[in-house]
């Protein structure tokens, strides 16, 4: 069952806006000290499309997630199999730059983190460790990245308060907005409204359809609908396999696993 | 649902007993804290007057003030902690981030709460032994050292604690942004743990305020007044010490005076740190 077949993956490059893919997982497998947590994941995640990873608690979704930017490298005893390609180059090779790779893959959390700075300074803070603009060119990119994340006419006038002073929904979007305005290829959420209430969410979900039209997606969620609502591709993990790969239409409609059927009709998990 | 009114009797029994206990002791603390205050209060008011920050202590039967003890005082607990916090802070960091999961930081973390716990009588002869036999006299620098070895393992501590606070979310995140780890620490887990980690330079600096024992063995005392960090130099804790043990009227008032002074210091340091402390709490 851990083989997406290439019919699957044919299916999906052939759909009308031939996407590229962006990401290629081959042959992952990760392990916690001697726990294998993900069994042999093949898996691509294509440039402009929403890729959510659906499945019950403890099935490697989130860990997939944290693959994608090697943000287990931070703890000890975790390590990863296999290949990951993006844009070519194996994110797994030793000595690759974290950092580096890390301003290129974004990642928003399932809690809003704001740093205990300013929401200017949020934002600004990123951008400098890559880039030297000037005030204005910084003011500018501070700008567009809380316009993006819709929260620009909230915080316009308050943009030296505390980020720690926005509402939960209001701090999620200045990380969005944090993690755009580095200008990354790729953005990982990890349940991203498990802690917002259902109007912020609504306006999350929004910005990430938005989003896709410039960065390759892929988030974690627990929320079946969402699943349905944002994203373009589904994979659903069960126990550390990737169980069912394809386009979110036809996972939800016809599933070819029962085990899929199950979860995604709510029978378990 | 039936209720066994009996139980229930029994278990509000046994509660007005724990809360009558808890009461009690609250009392007998507070009653002893209020003691003391007063009679240093008593005590050392009258005694208090422009004479104690301006004169030099005196000899036996006659007047004077507190000057070269209070300054002696500030000099060493501000070298102490100059030495001190610096080493415990870089300590303390060590094991909240870069070896939270080595076997190295629990040998650190058992040594450093033996040394938290070391009397401090300990300290001063250590630092005797290393600094004030080989210089072959007592002298300020070597008070600044001990206190500055009592400083270490209180700061170690609380850094450790204040940044194992700062909930990992918030380091994935600056992680996630492609931040190198160096400037995690600094620009943003320094940050979110800086008021208590100012806390606990604070509570340091109370804590060895009021040392004696490790500056009896080190800076040892001086009549005179010194900023000589090569001599031996006069602190608050050691006049107490030897006016109050003296059979001379005016040394004994001095010696209340000198305790109310230290008294009062310590507790505005500790209400300030709680004040801190409690700010980052709300935040």
């Amino acid at each position: 069952m851990t083989e997406v077949s290439t019919a699957q993956r044919i299916e999906m490059g052939a759909s009308a806006v031939a996407p590229d893919v962006r990401i290629s997982i081959n042959n992952l497998d990760f392990y916690y000290g001697t726990t294998r947590a993900l069994k042999t994941i093949n898996l691509p995640l294509y440039a402009n499309m929403v890729t959510s990873f659906i499945g019950p608690s403890g099935c490697g979704k989130s860990t997939l997630l944290r693959v994608l930017n090697r943000m287990y490298d931070l703890y000890p005893n975790q390590r990863a199999e296999g290949e990951v390609l993006l844009d070519g180059e194996n994110i797994l090779a030793p000595g690759l730059d974290l950092n580096l790779l890390r301003a290129r893959v974004g990642m928003v959390f399932q809690k809003p983190t704001p740093f205990p700075m300013s929401i200017y300074d949020n934002i600004a803070f990123g951008v400098g460790l890559y880039e030297k603009l000037n005030r204005s060119e910084m003011d500018q990119r501070v700008e567009q990245s809380l316009t993006r994340a819709a929260l620009w006419k909230e915080v316009k006038d308050k943009l030296t308060a505390s980020g720690l002073s926005l509402s939960g929904g209001q701090q999620q979007r200045l990380c969005i907005a944090r993690t755009v305005a580095v200008k990354p290829e790729v953005i990982l959420f990890d349940e991203p409204c498990s802690a917002l209430d259902p109007i912020s969410t609504a306006r999350i979900e929004e910005l990430i359809d938005e989003l896709k039209a410039d960065y390759t997606i892929a988030i974690v969620t627990h929320n079946m609908q969402q699943a349905s609502r944002v994203s373009d591709a589904t994979a659903f993990m069960y126990l550390g396999e990737l169980m069912e790969f394809g386009k979110t239409k036809d996972m939800f409609t016809k599933p070819q696993n029962p085990k899929t059927q199950d979860y995604i009709t709510g029978r378990f998990g | 649902m039936a209720i066994d009114q009996a139980r229930y009797r029994s278990r509000r029994r046994l509660n007005a007993f724990t809360m009558a206990l808890c009461w009690a002791a609250t009392a007998l603390g507070l009653t002893a804290l209020l003691i003391i205050l007063s009679t240093l209060l008593l005590k050392g008011v009258g005694g208090l007057g422009l004479n104690v920050f301006t004169q030099m202590t005196p000899p036996p039967g006659s007047d004077g003030g507190l000057l070269n003890p209070i300054i002696g005082s500030l000099i060493m607990t501000t070298i102490g902690v100059a030495i001190g916090a610096p080493i415990g802070i870089l300590a303390g960091t060590y094991l909240a981030e870069y070896g939270r999961y080595s076997p190295l930081s629990s040998v650190v973390r058992f040594v450093n709460d033996i040394l938290l716990s070391a009397p401090s009588i300990i300290i001063g002869l250590f630092v005797y032994t290393i600094m004030v036999a080989p210089m072959g006299h007592f002298s300020g620098i070597a008070g600044a050292v001990s206190l500055a070895v009592l400083v270490i393992p209180i700061v170690v501590r609380t850094t450790e604690d204040m940044l194992t606070l700062v909930p990992t979310p918030l380091r994935e995140a600056a992680s996630a942004l492609g931040m190198p780890r160096s400037l995690v620490i600094r620009r943003v887990a320094f940050k979110a743990a800086r008021a208590g980690m100012i806390t606990g330079i604070l509570l340091a600096v109370a804590r060895v305020t009021g040392e004696t024992a490790p500056l009896l063995f080190t800076a040892l005392n001086s009549q005179f007044f010194s900023t000589n960090l090569n001599a031996p130099m006069a602190s608050l804790p050691t006049v107490i010490f030897q006016f109050a043990l003296s059979p001379y009227a005016e040394w004994q008032k001095l010696a209340w005076v000198g305790a109310l002074l230290i008294t009062a210091a310590v507790l505005t340091l500790s209400v300030t740190a709680r004040t801190l402390g409690g700010k980052r709490g709300k935040s």
